[in-house]
């Protein structure tokens, strides 16, 4: 908890979603998960720590760690 | 052949349609434009249908305002987004697209709204941008270069604060601008974007943002404070638990000086008629169909106001979409979507806005088991029968020292309802479609805010007022109803029986008795059921009509006293099992049709429910009188 770091890439082949990845592709994008944003991580679930609450740029949101798989995120980003 | 009419050209009023991110304050824009009052609160999918409303500017231009699902794009990935495409787009038969589009964004969370402003540009009509919320913007030292973001969007940009007096001067002003001088139809060249064209979007979204806007990044303090107890992994959900349990307490608690206070008015009421001069039937009519029926139900209303106080509390403060994230797991292993808690939730006040919202959800599956289950949950028309067994067979005292055992039944009777649910959506994902792990659930967060005193209150009213008008319609009609068929015909001369054992109620009621026998219901109870089909309390005011008809004593406050003296503990707590599942509310049934588009749904809802209330009031008269409370 509490990681930081800057979207590297979204890598849809890697969530293991229901979707199909173009369209999981799309909706992480709609919620503004763009390569260059910066993420931390803010809450998990109690179960498996799932699901997660993610800070990306200037608003919260909530998925589950199944999806947020295909983000991937550079190590910590000075804050 | 009489000359030609004079032709008047229809003025077609222009249209306006507000679009947005989800929880931008649209509806709260519309109703501060329009003066309407529909649902407003803090969490993401509230509003599911088109609304118009219509409203004349400081110029004197009369227009058409359209209040949409809010939505990240037009791609529309669920009902409620098909909805705002359709009516942007103009796509439907009936949809006439929009002559201006007012994009409104909350001014504290622009990103992701820059991005559907930069889509919404491409529909071929006049766009705006709103930027909503500018009060909390300001306050949070976020400042914004208006001037620089038109200019580098293309787009007229203009503040607005749908929740202050004169918040919306300025965007009228524009939108009345705007108006003025319409360019012609521009060509369309909006087409469904693939994953390279939203992000080149984004990232054109966030150069504008970087240009114009400048805040000294960080989260909202408080939201960011209390979310680290609320969204605590442990802490988190005992707190959810904790809000359940006390909301309902309260319903029991809270609400019983008032309600004694307006039992004793209507008793008061019945015997100023009984002492009246007037025709013995008329009397009864009055006394025993109108005062007792109503007024039984209507005793009600303080517990009604009371739960949708809760509800709207933590609507507005944003906590609805955080209980949905709490609940995400443990409603997944039931084979329920995440976005279901919010519908489900609502289920609580009625099932029929609960099913409406289950419209944010995208798989129709998912749709369709919130959809089934919805009517489970322990609506509010409930609540009076709950309380009025409760109260006539539960001893008031408190168990370990704090909680009232009256209020721990009421509380284990919601938790019933909830088991119900959960197992039933076991049951059709897991077992029957076997559904794969599907859908993703991906919810924004909210900021908390304070609720205003004024919307709660508006909401309040309205629901206050909803509850009263359904007792003055739906519930005085079944009582006029039923006072008919428990008085006629009249008992013979020198009749041995009271006189209600000679009534049409009493026949229906007996004929329906071998069925209910196992049950442990009688014949009184049978007859309020059916009157029970076409809305829930009015079993309550039924009972009240029968026995008073029957005990002639009995008025609004008095069923409890003559159901305790009447039923044994088994009956009571077998019509209790029967209420927690039956499918007893003609409307909810209507609405499952609607939203399901197939009668086929509604059966299945109709005939699982029948079927689950009759094996639990069944299995509970039969353990209750084996252990000796038959
Ligand atoms: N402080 C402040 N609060 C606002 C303003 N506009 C809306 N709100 C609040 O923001 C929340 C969301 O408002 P809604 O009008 O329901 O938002 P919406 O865009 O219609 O949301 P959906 O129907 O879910 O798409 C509510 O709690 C409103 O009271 C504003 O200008 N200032
Ligand atoms: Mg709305």
């Amino acid at each position: 908890m509490g990681f930081r770091g800057r979207i590297r890439a979204l890598a849809v082949e890697r969530a293991g979603t229901g979707l199909p990845g173009p369209e999981l592709e799309r909706r992480l994008i709609e919620l503004g998960f763009v390569e260059g944003a910066d993420v931390e991580l803010l809450h998990q679930g109690l179960f498996g720590s799932d699901p997660i609450a993610v800070r990306v740029a200037h608003a919260t949101i909530a998925l589950r760690r199944r999806e947020a798989m295909a983000i991937l995120v550079t190590d910590e980003v000075p804050a | 052949m009489s000359a030609a009419a004079p032709t008047i050209a229809p003025v077609i009023a222009p249209i306006v349609a507000l679009v947005g991110n989800p929880n931008c304050g649209k509806t709260a824009l519309f109703n501060a434009l329009t003066g309407s009052r529909q649902k407003v609160a803090n969490y993401p999918g509230v509003t599911v249908e088109k609304k118009i409303g219509r409203l004349t500017t400081p110029a004197g231009r009369a227009l058409l305002i359209v209040d949409l699902p809010g939505t990240y794009s037009l791609r529309a990935r669920s009902p409620d987004e098909e909805i705002t495409r359709d009516a942007v787009l103009g796509r439907l038969g009936g949809d006439v697209s929009p002559d201006l589009i007012v994009c409104v964004a909350d001014a504290s969370n622009l990103r992701l709204a820059l991005r559907l402003a930069l889509e919404l540009k491409r529909v071929g009509r006049p766009v705006m941008l709103s930027l909503n919320m500018m009060d909390i913007a300001r306050k949070r030292g976020i400042e914004i270069d208006a001037a620089r973001l038109s200019r580098d969007l293309g787009l007229p940009v203009v503040s607005s604060v749908a929740v202050r007096r004169g918040g919306t001067d300025d965007l009228l002003r524009e939108i009345d601008g705007a108006l003025a001088n319409l360019p012609p139809v521009g060509a369309a060249s909006w087409s469904v974007p693939d994953a390279g064209e939203l992000r080149g979007a984004q990232h054109e979204a966030d150069r504008l943002l970087a240009a114009s806007v400048r805040r000294d990044g960080e989260r909202d303090a408080g939201t960011a404070r209390a979310d680290s107890v609320l969204l605590h992994p442990v802490a988190g959900l005992v707190i959810l638990l904790a809000i359940l349990f006390v909301m309902f307490q309260a319903v029991f608690a809270w609400a019983r000086p008032a309600m004694e206070a307006i039992a004793e008015g209507f008793s008061w009421l019945g015997t100023l008629v009984g002492s009246a001069p007037l025709p013995d039937l008329l009397k009864s009519f009055l006394k025993d169909g109108l005062i007792a029926g109503v007024g039984s139900v209507i005793v009600f209303l303080p517990q009604i106001v009371i739960l949708f106080f809760f509800i709207l509390v933590l609507e507005d403060l944003g906590y609805m979409a955080r209980a949905a994230f709490l609940m995400d797991r443990i409603m997944g292993g039931a084979g329920l979507h995440g976005r279901a808690f919010i519908p489900l939730l609502s289920s609580f006040a009625c099932a029929i806005p609960g099913i409406m919202s289950t419209r944010v959800i995208d798989d129709r599956r998912d749709r369709l088991t919130t959809i089934l289950v919805a009517p489970l949950m322990t609506c509010s028309a409930r609540i009076p029968v709950y309380t009025l067994i409760i109260g006539a067979f539960i001893p008031d005292r408190d168990v370990w020292g704090f909680v009232g055992l009256q209020g721990l039944v009421m509380f284990s009777l919601y938790a019933a309802g909830i088991a119900g649910a959960l197992g039933v959506s076991f049951v059709l994902k897991r077992l029957i479609w076997r559904h794969a792990a599907g859908e993703p659930f991906m919810l924004e967060l909210p900021d908390y805010k304070i609720p205003q005193v004024k919307s709660l209150a508006i909401g309040l009213w309205t629901r206050a007022t909803i509850f009263l008008k359904r007792a003055g319609t739906t519930i005085l009609s079944m009582m006029i109803l039923i006072w008919v068929l428990a008085s006629f015909p009249q008992p013979p001369e020198g009749a041995t029986e009271p006189a209600i054992s000679y009534s049409l109620a009493a026949m229906i009621g007996s004929a329906i008795q071998p069925i209910t026998e196992p049950l442990g219901f009688n014949w009184q109870i049978n007859v309020a059921l059916i009157p029970g089909m076409a809305a829930r309390e009015v079993a309550v005011g039924a009972l009240g009509t029968i026995y008073a008809i029957d005990g002639g004593e009995g008025a609004a406050e008095k069923i409890g006293q003559i159901v305790a003296g009447q039923w044994s503990l088994g009956t009571a707590l077998a019509l209790l099992a029967w209420y927690v599942f039956a499918p007893q509310c003609a409307s909810t049934l209507a609405v499952i049709r609607r939203e399901t588009g197939s009668w086929k749904w509604m059966w299945v809802t109709f005939f699982y429910m029948l079927a689950l209330a009759y094996v639990a009031a069944l299995a509970t008269y039969q353990i209750a009188r084996a252990l000796g409370a038959g």
